[in-house]
């Protein structure tokens, strides 16, 4: 009876609007089977966490209010008084981090899977956007409780941006919606977190998946080396969207163990004239990048070493984007790829400066 | 160089359209500047009694808009200076125990004449007077 409804309803929209290019895709789309066919699941790992923010953050809007004198007060309200307030936050916390974490897990498989070659390179490309206004989404949304910790860090992090040679002190400003840290840039943040960031986000996004609906997935040189008949494939429907399903509650479940058991401390308001508390430190996702400056002497030769540090970021950033169209010759006597090499050394360079940042 | 119909109705309408599209962004780019705020002139502020203020301990005032942290040393003299640090702008506090200034934010350390010793800041503190007014101390601008 139901499936009646359904073919008819199938049927009536496939006369309309013809649903052959939809129907080619489910039916002919495959994804090939080897032993590193775990990493293609990293990507849709990241997408059901966008979504879990997507749907939290719109019931979090239901109640908090920008301002500030509004903001935190809000978030006390949001967990202490709301039913299930404390849930929707924990679980926004901790869906921002894990998106963050497996962000990075797949841009780091994707780097040494070399899956950004030609003719992925426009994915690669979109996915590092992706990836950035990931963290900008974190920066942002970090201050909306107006906590002590977020505060500072926002202090810091916009003080950052106006080292920058030029553009940098207006930038700051813009950033800040004035020379400090007050309720204007709270507002501003507010704004860029709940609006802009999404918008644009989406947009990349879509993009994103485009091109890889459009080009399917990416086979390793070994599995391409293959002959045709031992290339194994599953279809992508239903066998890997069942799998990546799967995926999705085993990571809901992590997700919902988090947030229950490891709840987000709230801390103390934001005082604009109190002290920086002890232990103050950004988001882990940032802390690489802390912890180096913090490395940096106050002057190398005559440039400000924040200002070093902070063009030496920027410059990786672009140059790690552009990885896809950078071609270093391979020796033959050398064992690893010069760039699998570069990518190690950026995996342990992160890792390190993160681990140190905790201890120190 | 001729000039045909087409040509000259083209470039009419393309430098309409550069300043059409202008007229849209000018305003929606000078919106997004915050406008200056008129900052209250301040040049001394009250710090309270200095019978309430114990030695070898700081607290931050506010100076206008800007934080200043105000330093009792342990011979009970007085110390004021800019509470941002030079570095990325966290408040800093006084240590009793090294009876220096720190900043939490990248672990900047500053004497107590606001010169930076160690870690990222790259220039000291600026200088605030603290005169004793009846037995209320008063901060104010150097110079």
């Amino acid at each position: 009876m139901l499936k009646n409804i359904g073919s008819k309803i199938v049927s009536s929209i496939d006369e309309r609007y013809d649903l052959t290019p939809v129907r080619n895709l489910l039916q002919h789309k495959k994804v090939p089977e080897h032993r590193h066919s775990v990493w293609y699941y990293m990507g849709g790992v990241t997408l059901f966490l966008f979504i879990v923010q997507l749907l939290t953050g719109i019931l979090l809007l239901l109640y908090y209010r920008p301002g500030e004198d509004s903001a935190y007060e809000s978030v006390r309200f949001i967990v202490t008084e709301v039913k299930f307030g404390w849930l929707i936050r924990n679980v926004h916390s901790w869906s921002a981090n894990l998106l963050v974490l497996f962000a990075f897990v797949h841009m780091f498989s994707v780097f040494f899977s070399k899956a950004y070659e030609k003719p992925r390179e426009l994915t690669w490309i979109t996915g590092f956007i992706i990836l950035v206004f990931s963290l900008a989404f974190g920066f942002s949304g970090y201050l909306l409780p107006w906590n002590e910790l977020a505060f500072f860090a926002t202090k810091v992090g916009t003080d950052i941006v106006g080292v920058v040679p030029v553009i940098g002190q207006p930038l700051k400003v813009l950033l800040r919606g004035g020379e400090d840290v007050t309720g204007a840039t709270l507002s501003r943040f507010f704004g860029i977190h709940v609006a802009i960031l999404p918008a644009i986000f989406t947009f990349f996004l879509a993009l994103h998946l485009l091109f890889i609906q459009r080009q399917g997935m990416h086979e390793p040189e070994e599995f391409k080396n293959l002959p045709e008949e031992k290339k194994k494939y599953i279809p992508f429907f239903p066998d890997f969207a069942l799998k990546d399903f799967l995926l999705w509650v085993v990571v809901f479940n992590v997700l919902i163990f988090l947030a229950l058991y490891f709840p987000w401390e709230l801390g103390n308001k934001a005082d604009a004239f109190a002290s920086a508390p002890k232990g103050i430190r950004p988001e882990w996702y940032f802390m690489f990048m802390f912890q180096s400056l913090k490395f940096l002497p106050a002057h190398i030769l005559f440039i400000e070493g924040e200002l070093l540090g902070v063009l030496f970021f920027g410059v990786a950033g672009f140059i790690w984007m552009l990885v896809p169209y950078i071609k270093i010759k391979h020796r033959s006597g050398w064992k690893f790829q010069p760039l699998t090499l570069i990518g190690i050394f950026v995996v342990i360079f992160i890792v390190i400066m993160t681990v140190l940042g905790y201890l120190l | 160089m001729k000039i045909n119909r087409r040509k000259f109705l083209n470039s009419i309408l393309g430098i309409g359209g550069i300043g059409g599209i202008l007229s849209i962004f000018y305003p929606i780019v000078s919106y997004l500047i915050p406008p200056k705020m008129a900052e209250p002139k301040v040049n001394s502020v009250k710090a309270g009694m200095t019978s309430d203020f114990a030695a070898n301990s700081y607290k931050i005032v506010k100076f206008g808009r800007k934080p200043v942290i105000l330093i009792k040393t342990v011979d009970n003299q007085y110390k004021a200076l800019s509470a941002s640090c030079t570095h990325l702008d966290c408040i800093v506090q006084y240590k009793s125990d090294t009876k220096q200034i720190w900043c939490a934010c990248h672990n900047g350390i500053y004497d107590l004449n606001g010169r930076n010793i160690s870690g990222p800041p790259p220039r000291p503190l600026e200088q605030y007077d603290v005169k004793i007014v009846k037995d209320e101390i008063v901060i104010t601008k150097m110079g």
